[in-house]
């Protein structure tokens, strides 16, 4: 079952996905990354449908690594998630829409850390933590009982273990 | 094509054969359409830009100053581009008018798309790849329009650009476009102090400058228009000086140059 993660905490962002590529109830290949590296400093996990998302991630990334090499500086965070907002709202307004849910982290020197949530609606809100897929309906209780904002590398690693064992639980593998 | 070309090989020997169309070159290598456009600007207002420390002045020279002249508005020679720049431009005001239209739609669509004001230098540099187009393609005119930008973003914080019709761009601590100009620069060379000015000494030497190089025996507020590009609490402030502010400016500047005068009087 597909899962994307995200955590922010003090001076960082926890991301973490499952690799199982699925179709329907069959797990077809259990060693997928679903996580892109945009930029030095921004990284973007996707799920969603199996071609979709890496001809998405793909188009986004070299997009983000064209925009370094004709600027000589990066693409904040904030303006990476608006530029692939803009670009999931145009096409899923086209013939070919792309049915893609993501996570994208980043860090600004000045901003600091921040996590952006996506749907394939190209809705877009800026979180502390955020979930995509089946495993979000059972991780997002517990972050809500349990997330603090000055959250540690390790507490936030032991959140995140907390959201995967309720997962295993609730899951049938 | 064939046919053209037959055409201007017996039309006569004589700069004409290169000069009527954009797209040709000289034998010497020149495109006189390119260096006709720069010509006009050096007949046009003078406009001027400072970089300081803490800010970046813009200021230019007024020439439709008529007294039946309706004001319609405020600002005739500065024009805001977005939140965080603005430009003053030298040239023919018709031109200018249809390249500010097409820095601040670009400025738009950047922010459109990434939510973000758009950095100085890619506004420019996307106007100018506009002006280079006009100097190659079909059978067009290049703008004759020079302009100054000034602005700030967070990438390089405060900035000063100047763009040539020909498409050429580059950024500066302080440069002047327009009729004298060459004049102006050679005095902003000797008179400007490289990390070390503030906006005060910025606006009397803009003052100074340019009342040496307009062609008027006396500066009054009717004729130049000031602007400052300062940043308050993290958000730029573009600010067009009132003449009352413009006028204290020129007066401090006199009150200057006049003590210095009998300094020099006293030494002698």
């Amino acid at each position: 079952m597909e899962f994307l993660i995200g955590i922010q905490g003090k001076g960082f962002v926890l991301m973490a996905s499952d690799t199982a590529s699925c179709r329907s109830i069959v797990s077809m290949k259990q060693d997928v990354d679903k996580m892109f590296k945009l930029s030095d400093k921004i990284v973007m996990s996707i799920c969603g449908e199996s071609g979709d998302t890496v001809q998405f991630a793909e188009y986004i990334s070299k997009n983000i690594q064209l925009y370094k090499m004709r600027n000589g500086y990066e693409l904040s965070p904030h303006a990476a998630a608006n530029f692939t907002r803009r670009n999931l709202a145009e096409y899923l307004r086209s013939r070919s829409r792309y049915t893609v849910n993501l996570l994208m982290a980043g860090y600004d020197k000045t901003e600091g850390p921040s996590l952006y949530y996506m749907d394939y609606l190209a809705s877009m809100n800026k979180c502390p933590f955020a979930a995509h897929g089946y495993g979000s309906f059972f991780s997002l209780s517990i972050l809500d009982r349990y997330y603090r904002e000055d959250l540690s590398q390790d507490e936030a690693l032991e959140l995140l273990q907390r959201c995967i064992d309720e997962n295993e639980l609730q899951v049938e593998p | 094509m064939k046919g053209e070309g037959f055409v201007w090989a017996y039309s006569g020997v004589s700069s004409r054969r290169y000069d009527s169309r954009t797209t040709i070159f000289s034998p010497e290598g020149r495109l006189y359409q390119v260096e006709y456009a720069m010509e006009a600007i050096g007949h046009a207002g003078t406009c001027l830009g400072i970089q300081t420390n803490d800010c970046v002045i813009l200021a230019a020279e007024r020439r439709n100053t008529n007294k039946l002249l309706d004001e319609m508005s405020y600002s005739e020679k500065i024009y805001k581009l977005h939140d965080d720049m603005a430009c003053s431009v030298a040239g023919i005001t018709s031109d200018a008018n249809v390249l500010t239209n097409e820095l601040r739609l670009s400025a738009q669509r950047y922010m459109i798309a990434y939510q973000e004001p758009m950095p100085c230098e890619q506004l420019v540099s996307s106007l100018c790849d506009l002006k280079q187009a006009y100097t190659q393609f079909g059978g067009k005119r290049p703008f004759g329009v020079s302009i100054l930008y000034m602005g700030w973003d967070k990438h390089y914080g405060f900035q000063l650009y100047q763009s040539d019709p020909s498409g050429n761009y580059g950024g500066w601590k302080a440069t002047c476009i327009g009729n004298n100009s060459a004049n102006a620069v050679s005095m902003l060379k000797q008179e400007y102090k490289e990390g070390e000015m503030t906006m005060k000494e910025g606006l009397m030497l803009a003052v100074k400058v340019l009342s040496k190089t307009l062609d008027m025996t006396k500066l009054t507020a009717e004729k130049v228009e000031i602007s400052t590009l300062t940043r308050e609490n993290g958000k730029t402030v573009i600010r067009i000086l009132p003449a009352e502010e413009v006028t204290a400016h020129i007066k401090t500047h006199e009150e200057e140059e006049a003590k210095e005068e009998a300094e020099k009087k006293k030494d002698k």
